[in-house]
């Protein structure tokens, strides 16, 4: 297997942060799919997690905080041939960009979507985010954050997303396997990572999710809907790792009529007859 | 030339009755120009077309009429006052008026009798065809236009019984514009996106703007793309970035409310030089404010909208063949500087529909989408030039990598702090707008060239503006002039301050309540205007109105 065909650059991220596990196994996930940089496009929106792109070589969309959802779909309806990973953090993905996560499960373009979730707005230094804890104190929930988390989880099964998964840091091996497999999933693939953010999260650190995580057993049958979300459900005593749902489903490609001709979109081109035809019709 | 009014409430068949025949009168010879006044209501309520026709350009709607096709008694109620003393009214018997004009006809029993009530309004076309003196040949064809396959017949057997009921009254004119097209200027805007290859649309319904993405759906499949309905306005204008930055020419529509969330992304577009075409069909504001009319509010909104400092192109579109033509132009010069351009229409221009002679689908030029690079030089997205454009490729095409930041970046599009580099970037990103200005286009002149008073205005009070020219150097002693500007940000300034150094006097004429293009040009040139006619109650200025209050302005 090759090694070493994307490289890595320089980072800000503070030392220890749970960043560099999920950008050491990103690049071994795609190394070891045979991916060449110009045919990868790493999008993000802004955070902490959101400038993984910056720090590994590929095409890179930095976009607009909370936005990198509908970049990055419309970067794959425009040309299919890209294989098209978002990484990017809790609050950028589950709060500014709530409603593009939800509507994205929906049109099920075939990305793959990688959530750094510390469960705190990282950059903005230390404010609760969507999947913050009630309790948490940050300087701003000063007396303790009194809104219940999002479970991703479950609202990423309940809109019909077709694979639905959780990673850990502390467990790359895993990751990498579940990275690799949302990549090569047809469709929409959610990938939730727990990420300590040792700066930030005093809570949720590394110790916490260690002594709760757990790997779904091999018996476990990821097309059971209710299980999934069962196990969904799971997350203040014990932790599942790994793929909770997985469905095939149709995509947005093999939906849309344009599309589904199998010319990239970037390469089609309107016959002049069509123009012609078009103008005619309104004499 | 002659005005008819058709009116009703919602859901009485007022549109198709008025775009049956309008395309019947166009495919007859005559100039047609159609303004489409509606409620934001689906049932119920007052709507009315006002339908212009004659044998030479019609660019403006007129409030004189010469008939009044009435569907209820509040149509005759609100408009009789502006039938002329020998115009006529069609309605059905049923309705109350007593006045000597009314042709009454039992149009609604005649359509029951045919079979379906809803036929009505192709009893009051074969009514109209008559009296105007045309004939029924080639209704047909436009009936199959407009009405699904089983309704025709019905339809054609309607429109005779109206033939038969009356003795022509107008003498039919012979006009030169049968092969024209009759277009409004949203359909233009969609069919000169599809000319200059666009490939993503995205958008949320939004009127008076969503007709554009309408248009295009209607012939996406055929046409190569792909029409997406966002979840949002901010994921529209974000998927039309990502699209763009992947290689497909992309495109988002809105009106003012959905301009406003796409602010933060047009910004983007800038900073991250990315092709982008952004059409805003103005309605009045703010927020919701009137639904479905027409105001000209959002110019120093969206000349400045987004934080920061970046280049960017609007241009008002003037009438329906600026709307194919600056559409396309739109494409160009977006992907030549890599900037975001604006187009700003509004309801009246987009919703009226005019007659124009066949777009030329090749007209305009526009660049392919992304460079070549040949270069043994390293590929860097952001490479300082000479003139400020980098050579743009397109990920996935090659084997270089095409990075893109929203934060300040350097020539590689990384993220960086550096205050050297920051501000060459910035500089960079300006320099582009020298050889813009180069090729702006000025505004259009109209009129005496030795004028005292000179009419400033953009956009959609283009046709008003041009016919209330004409009505002013035909009636007084002073003779007047105007410019439109269609480029209007930057502001071209060469033909305004020649003129301007001659006027006697300047008036801006917009449909808004702060006279927002007097503001730009005063800012731009430091030229004052000494009076302003401004209409901001949603409604379209006409020329008749432009006259009257011009009057009033003299005798200040
Ligand atoms: C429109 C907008 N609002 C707010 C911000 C400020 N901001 C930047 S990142 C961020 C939150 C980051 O949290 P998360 O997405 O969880 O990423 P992390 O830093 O934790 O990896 C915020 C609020 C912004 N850049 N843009
Ligand atoms: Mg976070």
């Amino acid at each position: 297997m090759s090694t070493d065909t994307f490289s890595t650059y320089e980072t800000a991220w503070c030392p220890g942060c749970g960043n560099f596990a999920i950008l050491d196994c990103l690049k071994k996930a795609l190394e070891q799919l045979g991916k060449k940089p110009s045919e990868v496009l790493l999008a993000a929106g802004i955070g902490q997690a959101a400038k993984t792109p910056q720090y590994l070589s590929a095409n890179a969309f930095c976009g607009l905080h909370g936005r990198s959802l509908p970049a990055a779909v419309a970067a794959k309806i425009a040309n299919e041939s890209l294989t098209v990973i978002v990484n990017t953090g809790d609050g950028d993905s589950y709060g500014e960009g709530g409603n593009h996560f939800l509507h994205n499960i929906r049109r099920n373009v075939d990305i793959t979507h990688f959530v750094h979730d510390n469960q705190i707005y990282g950059l903005t230094k230390g404010q609760a985010s969507p999947t913050s804890i009630e309790g948490l104190v940050t300087g701003v929930q000063t007396d303790g954050n009194i809104n219940e988390p999002l479970n991703p989880m479950l609202v990423a099964i309940a809109c019909g997303a077709g694979f639905v998964a959780r990673g850990f840091t502390g467990r790359k091996e895993q990751l990498i396997s579940l990275m690799k497999q949302a990549i090569e999933y047809k469709g929409y693939a959610l990938v939730d990572i727990l990420q300590p953010c040792i700066s930030f999260n005093k809570t949720n650190t590394f110790g916490w999710y260690n002594e709760r995580v757990y790997e779904l057993e091999e018996s476990y049958n990821p097309q059971d809907k209710i299980a999934a979300m069962t196990r969904a459900m799971e997350f203040d005593e014990k932790i599942p790792l790994g793929v909770l749902y997985r469905e095939e489903k149709c995509t947005y490609h093999q939906k849309n009529t344009v599309l589904k001709t199998g010319t990239p979109l970037l390469d089609q081109t309107t016959d002049p007859a069509v123009m012609n035809r078009l103008i005619a019709s309104y004499i | 030339m002659y005005n008819l009014l058709i009116g009703g409430a919602a859901g009485q068949g007022i549109e198709t009755t008025a775009a049956i025949l309008e395309r019947l009168l166009k495919r007859s010879g005559y100039f047609v120009f159609t303004v489409r006044d509606f409620m934001s209501r689906v049932r119920g309520g007052h709507n009315f077309s006002l339908l212009r026709f004659g044998t030479e350009p019609i660019h403006s709607h007129s409030n004189r009429l010469d008939g009044i096709i009435a569907m209820d008694d509040e149509t005759i109620l609100q408009h009789i006052s502006q039938l002329k003393p020998d115009g006529f009214i069609l309605c059905d018997s049923k309705l109350t008026t007593t006045d000597a004009r009314a042709m009454k006809l039992d149009m609604d029993g005649m359509a029951k009798k045919l079979g379906n009530p809803r036929v009505a309004g192709s009893i009051a076309i074969g009514v109209i065809l008559k009296l105007f003196g045309e004939s029924q040949d080639g209704a047909e064809d436009v009936f199959r236009a407009f009405v699904k396959q089983p309704l025709i017949e019905i339809n054609l057997k309607a429109l005779q019984e109206g033939y038969q009921f009356v003795e022509t009254r107008f003498e039919h004119r012979k006009g030169s514009y049968k092969d024209w097209m009759l277009i409004s200027g949203s359909h233009a805007v969609a069919l000169g996106a599809a000319a200059a290859g666009l490939r993503f649309y995205s958008a949320y319904p939004m009127s008076p703007s969503t007709a554009i993405m309408e248009t295009i759906a209607s012939f996406a499949d055929d046409a190569g793309i792909v029409v997406e309905q966002a979840e949002d306005e901010i994921a529209a204008i974000n998927m039309a970035i990502g699209a763009s930055y992947a290689g497909a020419r992309a495109m988002t529509g809105t009106s003012g409310g959905g301009f406003s969330l796409k602010v933060e992304a047009l910004g983007l577009s800038g900073m991250a030089e990315i092709p982008l075409v952004v059409i805003d069909v103005q309605r009045p504001g703010p927020v919701t404010g009137l639904p479905t009319r027409t105001e000209q509010s959002d110019l120093k909104f969206v000349i400045s909208a987004s934080q920061g400092e970046f280049p960017r192109l609007v241009i008002a579109l003037r009438n329906a063949e600026d709307a194919f033509y600056q559409t396309m132009r739109a494409f160009h010069l977006a992907e030549k500087y890599q900037i975001p351009v604006i187009l700003l229409s509004d309801q009246y221009i987009g919703d009226a529909t005019a007659t124009v002679e066949p777009f030329d689908p090749v007209r305009v030029q526009v660049m392919p989408s992304g460079n070549a690079y040949t270069s043994e030089e390293e590929y860097l997205r952001y490479r300082y030039t000479e003139d400020g454009v980098s050579p743009r490729l397109i990920p996935g095409k090659s084997e270089h990598l095409v990075c893109i930041d929203s934060d300040e970046h350097d020539e590689r599009g990384h993220i960086t702090e550096s205050a050297e580099v920051r501000t060459k970037m910035a500089d960079k990103r300006m320099k582009k707008l020298e050889d813009l200005e180069q090729e702006l286009l000025e505004p259009e002149f109209i009129g005496a060239d030795d004028f005292d008073t000179l009419i400033l205005g953009w956009g959609s009070t283009w046709g008003p503006i041009t016919e209330a020219v004409g009505l002013l150097n035909q009636n007084g002693k002073k003779r007047y002039a105007a410019l439109v500007f269609g480029d209007i940000y930057p502001l071209p300034q060469k033909l305004l301050r020649e003129k301007a150094a001659v006027a006697k006097r300047l008036i801006n004429v917009e449909q808004n309540a702060t006279g927002q293009l007097a503001g730009l040009v005063r800012e731009a040139t430091g030229i004052t205007c000494d009076g302003s006619i401004l209409k901001y109650d949603g409604r379209q200025i006409t020329a008749e109105e432009i006259l009257e209050r011009m009057q009033r302005e003299e005798e200040k």
